[in-house]
């Protein structure tokens, strides 16, 4: 296991998990890295560590390059355990003299971890000397947790961000202009509409705020996924996209079916959306995965809810999808419901609560079918896509 | 007076209110319910203090 060199001082020492394909519910395909970084300034600092698992992985990368027990700093930019997971074995074996982490970072690894060493506070602003260059720290909170936290390597431009800029994608190609935008797209995408968003506000404020500091890194490297040498700014600028959530013709139709009432249901909405003109993303969660809806939702200006009714429930599937989605929060989105059921329609009709609660904005009553859709609830639902279309238009072309 | 949330760091101004919670600008910390949730982090009245 060898360090990757990035620059002039700095290595990459971070661990591939090529296989992992749930990451704490959030459906990953492509796998995903755990970057971890070792300056070789005089005073040798370690920027995070890796999920506890891959800490053998980490620590050969480092032997590779310098005795382990010469690191005298370790940094800590988030509390999450895919990054601080190897952080007790690492203090163990590397001894350093000093820990950081943000203040939040600090109570958040002691909630986590409840480790025996010290752990130095530092806020936005504050710096350290590591011997021949400096990191700077600047405080990301809720970027997505309270502890979340940037380093700056001042004299080699590199902005270490964490979790945010990355994307869950194994690849052996340490830089962006060596892996392919088709695959990486879409692993960014989905990287900030199932971790990012609910924070996109504080997301455009933390942004403008750092573009007042002046920095220009040379690289940016998320704890995540590749890193930017390339175009640094092509992920800042579809971070700023994205977090405005303009809305956009698209919608999704989230649905599942028991006995293909509701699916005959989501298809005449899908149709009615297609012919107002609007690209459609048909989902059923008999397949599914939420993580997939919720990144096919991140480009969209509407969403389409369906279910039917299992013992006076929404069937389970869709509960699961609307509390994982009610948490991310996505902005700009007129709704529509449909649902069958057999003798109670009330929970159908409560999906229209759920998107009042979620800040959806209701297009038109929901339309249910008893038992099997009849042709004249089957052309509400054409109706209703045509209905969710036109308010989506209006709102692009007021 | 604010109240700023000790977890995420959200500032609750009564001027602002939350209106996107349905409460609108004037209404003082002491008139928001108790089942009231921080709009950033989630986390409740008590993880609340006063702005210095």
């Amino acid at each position: 296991m060898q360090a990757v060199k990035i620059s002039d001082k700095v290595y990459w020492v971070g661990a591939i998990d090529w296989n992992i394909r749930d990451f704490h519910g959030y459906s990953t395909p492509q796998g995903t890295t755990y970057n971890a970084f070792l300056i070789l300034s005089e005073k040798p600092t370690l920027i995070d560590t890796v999920k506890k698992e891959f800490y053998p992985e980490m620590m050969a990368r480092i032997k590779s390059v310098m005795d382990p027990k010469k690191i005298e700093i370790i940094v800590s930019n988030h509390a999450e355990l895919d990054h601080s997971g190897g952080l007790p074995q690492a203090v163990s074996e590397i001894q350093p003299k000093e820990i950081y982490a943000s203040d939040m970072g600090v109570k958040n690894i002691l909630a986590q971890l409840h480790p025996s060493f010290e752990i130095k506070p530092v806020k936005t602003g504050d710096k350290i000397d590591i011997g021949g260059d400096t990191i700077s720290f600047i405080e990301a909170r809720m970027l997505h947790w309270p502890d979340s936290m940037f380093s700056y390597l001042e004299k080699e431009n590199i902005l270490f961000s964490n979790d945010v800029f990355g994307m869950h994608l194994a690849t052996s190609k340490l830089f962006d202009d060596e892996n392919d935008e088709h695959i990486w797209l879409p692993e960014a995408e989905k990287y900030y509409a199932n971790i990012v968003l609910p924070y996109s506000d504080i997301a455009l404020r933390f942004l403008a705020n750092v573009k007042k500091m002046n920095l220009t890194p040379k690289i940016i490297a998320p704890d995540h996924g590749f890193l930017w040498r390339k175009e640094p700014a092509r992920i800042v600028n579809l971070y700023e996209k994205w977090a405005a959530q303009a809305p956009q013709k698209k919608v999704v139709v989230v649905y599942d079916t028991m006995w293909g009432s509701t699916q005959k249901m989501a298809e005449y909405v899908t149709e009615g959306l297609r012919q107002g003109g609007m690209e459609v993303k048909q989902m059923s969660m008999h397949g599914c995965h939420r993580s997939e809806v919720a990144h096919e939702l991140l480009n969209a200006g509407g969403l389409v809810i369906g279910a039917p009714v299992i013992n006076s429930e929404i069937f389970p599937s869709m509960a699961d999808v609307l509390c994982y989605l009610k948490g991310l929060k996505k902005k700009n989105l007129v709704g529509g419901v449909i649902g069958s059921y057999g003798w109670n329609p009330a929970p159908v009709n409560a999906l229209a609560e759920w998107l009042k609660a979620a800040q959806v904005e209701l297009a038109a009553p929901v339309v249910s079918a008893k038992f099997s859709p009849t042709p004249q609830v089957l052309e509400s639902c054409r109706q209703l896509g045509l209905t969710i279309a036109q308010k989506i238009t209006e709102k692009i072309n007021p | 007076m604010k109240y700023v949330c000790e977890v995420c760091g959200y500032v609750y101004d009564p001027a602002v209110g939350d209106p996107d919670h349905g409460f609108a600008p004037g209404t003082k910390w002491e008139d928001i319910p108790a089942d009231w949730v921080c709009p950033v982090c989630g986390v409740g009245k008590d993880q609340f203090k006063p702005m210095e």
